[in-house]
């Protein structure tokens, strides 16, 4: 293999897997609190819009992040006020803001599906980014890429490191016990829901932002599911999440290959490897793990909290 | 500071009051859009057309009917497994598995008269949509792997297969390289029940479904079983119970149902098998399902005011060009007020004056 085959290999494959490690280090830290939001790919298709939106307008890249930031934490604080003020089933709920998401960025990107944007270059670092090989693989990637890393590292930061972090575990495998201590469950859920919405929208920018220059309404074509997936397939531990996205990310960049060196099977079928890989790796998990029960699991993902006093 | 107080007991008055609230908010919310987005029309006839036209007019009434089936026989399907906290969520695409299981087999008989073909054609499409889910019926029993995912990294799958098919064997060989297959014989076509509409059998046999659900579910051991099952509570749902049975049935039935829905469009309205037969519906029938609380009874209303919903919002992009997709937005409105009001049954809202 030559040498710019290889870094072009690898350089798409931190494209490719940079949206599932925002969108799902935001929804590894709802699960830790105990809450199962269904709705990434909703968010990350407003993310995906308001980015574009912002970038077509402005010109202004850090403006166009910030906007998919906020895009969606506003539509995530939909299901934070449902789910956690309302009580109402987290996997409907969910559903809702997935179905409610796709709506309204349809409606919303109505007239921008024939605009094209500038898109966020890579960085270079004079000297650096010029060493062979080292210097564009490591030195000049995307600069969303080093803050996706940055984000897990934070992450595991918040969960590990730090008093608020213990105390959102704790909620996220007993919310009865903690809330008899005196912690407030749902004040820490909805901001956990409200950061989960940021990084969906921030992983859906990235693909309006870096990945393509053009918006479409079925750009996000499944990602929110398979970051999820991934949260499962991490065994919700945050590190993890790079590996498993850098595992997707490689069959998506080695699709694309085999379909520029003219293998002889239909592009449909190449296409499929990366859902049906999101299925073979769920299970290869389990395989692992055998019959033994998963110790990171939150205890009380998925259930709804009702404080009596 | 508002305070929720648990009732003792459901409030009857709110299951049967709480939907009509909903609706209300939905329709308030749609109106506030409206009068932001719309400039130059009429607010009030755009609602007309929306919500009123489509029930009074004697093309788009049919139309709805056409639509409820489909939705009315996934959304029967998916309150089986919901109701036992079973979440096919990817009933989108065993519909699509169906659909192209049933149009293979009426255009591998291509001209043939009979009428045995539709009957077979319907069997080859449960049975697709049923060995479709059962992928995740498997892989849930015997890896605990979660099904919502499974089903859904299905759909994009069957969505990709339907396309490999259409333009490999069972693309239409005059057709010109369209991704399309042929038009089906008049054999392999649903029977039209209403004169000059495109009302089919199907809708018959949807209502027909959804009396044989509500006794199955009254009287059948499994419905009693997965009645049992999802009430009880439930802990990690991504660890998953072990009754496996009821895993089992509920995604076979919910798969061939879809499957079944599928056949329908292909063999219905479309009457060959396109891209575009893939028509959301199997997401939709989600709201379906939940807006009727999982009852197969209450599947038929909420399916007919989905389907208003869609046919009206066709309607009003033919005639104002608004975006259908409008539709989707207070599709998904409706469902936020529904589970929001919901609340209302299991808890007493009071205002609590004393601060504290």
């Amino acid at each position: 293999m030559n040498e710019s085959l290889f870094i072009s290999i690898i350089i798409g494959i931190t494209i490719a897997s940079t949206p599932l490690i925002f969108a799902a280090i935001g929804e590894l830290l709802v699960e830790r609190s105990g809450v199962l939001n269904l709705g990434v790919e909703g968010m990350m298709i407003v993310g995906a819009l308001l980015g574009f939106i912002v970038q077509f307008h402005t010109g202004s890249p850090y403006l166009a992040v910030l906007a998919a930031l906020l895009g969606g934490m506003a539509i995530s604080s939909i299901f934070a006020f449902l789910t956690q003020f309302l009580l109402t089933n987290q996997v409907a709920t969910g559903l809702a803001l997935t179905l409610f998401g796709l709506g309204l960025s349809a409606f919303a990107g109505r007239g921008y599906t024939e605009e094209t944007i500038v898109l966020i270059k890579a960085i270079h670092i004079p000297f650096l980014s010029d060493i062979p090989v080292i210097g564009p693989l490591i030195f000049s990637l995307n600069p969303l890429v080093y803050l996706a890393l940055v984000m897990v590292y934070l992450v595991w930061w918040f969960l590990y490191k730090t008093k608020q972090g213990l105390i959102l575990r704790s909620i996220g495998d007993n919310h009865d016990a903690a809330h008899a201590i005196g912690h407030n469950v749902v004040r820490y859920r909805f901001m956990a829901i409200l950061f989960g919405g940021a990084m969906a929208g921030l992983g859906g920018a990235f693909l309006s932002l870096v990945q393509v220059p053009i918006w479409g309404e079925d750009m996000t074509a499944g990602r929110g599911w398979i970051a999820l997936g991934l949260v499962v397939f991490a065994s919700w531990l945050p590190f993890r999440i790079i590996l498993g996205a850098i595992l997707f990310g490689g069959i998506t960049v080695l699709q694309l290959h085999a379909q520029g060196f003219d293998i002889r099977i239909s592009a449909q079928y190449l296409s499929m490897l990366p859902y049906l890989a999101t299925i073979i790796i769920l299970v290869s998990l389990r395989i692992r793990l055998k019959n033994k029960t998963n110790r990171t699991v939150p205890n009380c993902l998925g259930r709804i909290f009702h404080s009596t006093s | 500071m508002i305070k929720l107080i648990p009732r003792v007991e459901n409030s009857k008055a709110m299951i049967l009051l709480s939907p009509l609230l909903a609706l209300t908010l939905t329709a308030v919310s749609a109106l506030i859009i409206f009068i932001f987005i719309l400039d130059d029309i009429k607010v009030s006839s755009v609602f007309f057309t929306l919500f009123v036209l489509p029930l009074t007019d004697s093309y788009l009434f049919p139309e709805l009917l056409v639509k409820a089936a489909p939705l009315m026989i996934i959304g029967l399907g998916l309150s089986i497994g919901f109701r036992a906290g079973i979440w096919n969520i990817g009933a989108e695409g065993q519909y699509v598995i169906g659909g192209i299981a049933g149009g293979a087999v009426g255009l591998y008989f291509y001209n043939v008269e009979g009428f045995w073909l539709l009957p077979l054609m319907a069997l080859a499409s449960i049975i697709g949509g049923m060995l479709y889910a059962s992928i995740a019926a498997f892989l849930r029993i015997r890896y605990q792997v979660n099904e919502i995912l499974v089903t859904l990294m299905l759909t994009y799958v069957a969505v990709l297969f339907l396309s490999a098919m259409l333009q490999g064997p069972l693309r239409n060989p005059a057709g010109f390289n369209f991704p399309e297959s042929r038009i089906f014989h008049d054999s392999a076509m649903l029977p039209i029940i209403w004169e000059g509409t495109r009302l089919h059998i199907g809708f018959i046999l949807a209502i027909i479904l959804s009396l044989v659900a509500w006794f199955g579910i009254k009287k059948h051991m499994f419905g009693m079983q997965i009645k049992i099952t999802g009430s009880a509570p439930r802990a990690a749902k991504f660890a998953g119970f072990n009754d496996n049975k009821t895993v089992l049935y509920s995604l076979l039935i919910s798969g061939g149902l879809a499957g079944l829905a599928g056949f329908f469009e292909a063999s219905g309205p479309a009457g060959q098998l396109t891209p575009g037969l893939p028509q959301f519906y199997g997401f939709t029938a989600i709201i379906v399902a939940f807006l009727a609380r999982l009852h197969p009874i209450g599947i038929v209303f909420s399916s007919l005011l989905i389907a208003l919903s869609y046919v009206g919002g066709e309607e009003v992009q033919i005639e104002y060009n608004l975006p259908s997709s409008i539709t989707q937005i207070f599709q998904g409105m409706l469902l936020f007020y529904f589970l929001a009001c919901d609340i209302l049954i299991k808890y007493k809202v009071v205002l609590n004056k004393t601060k504290d």
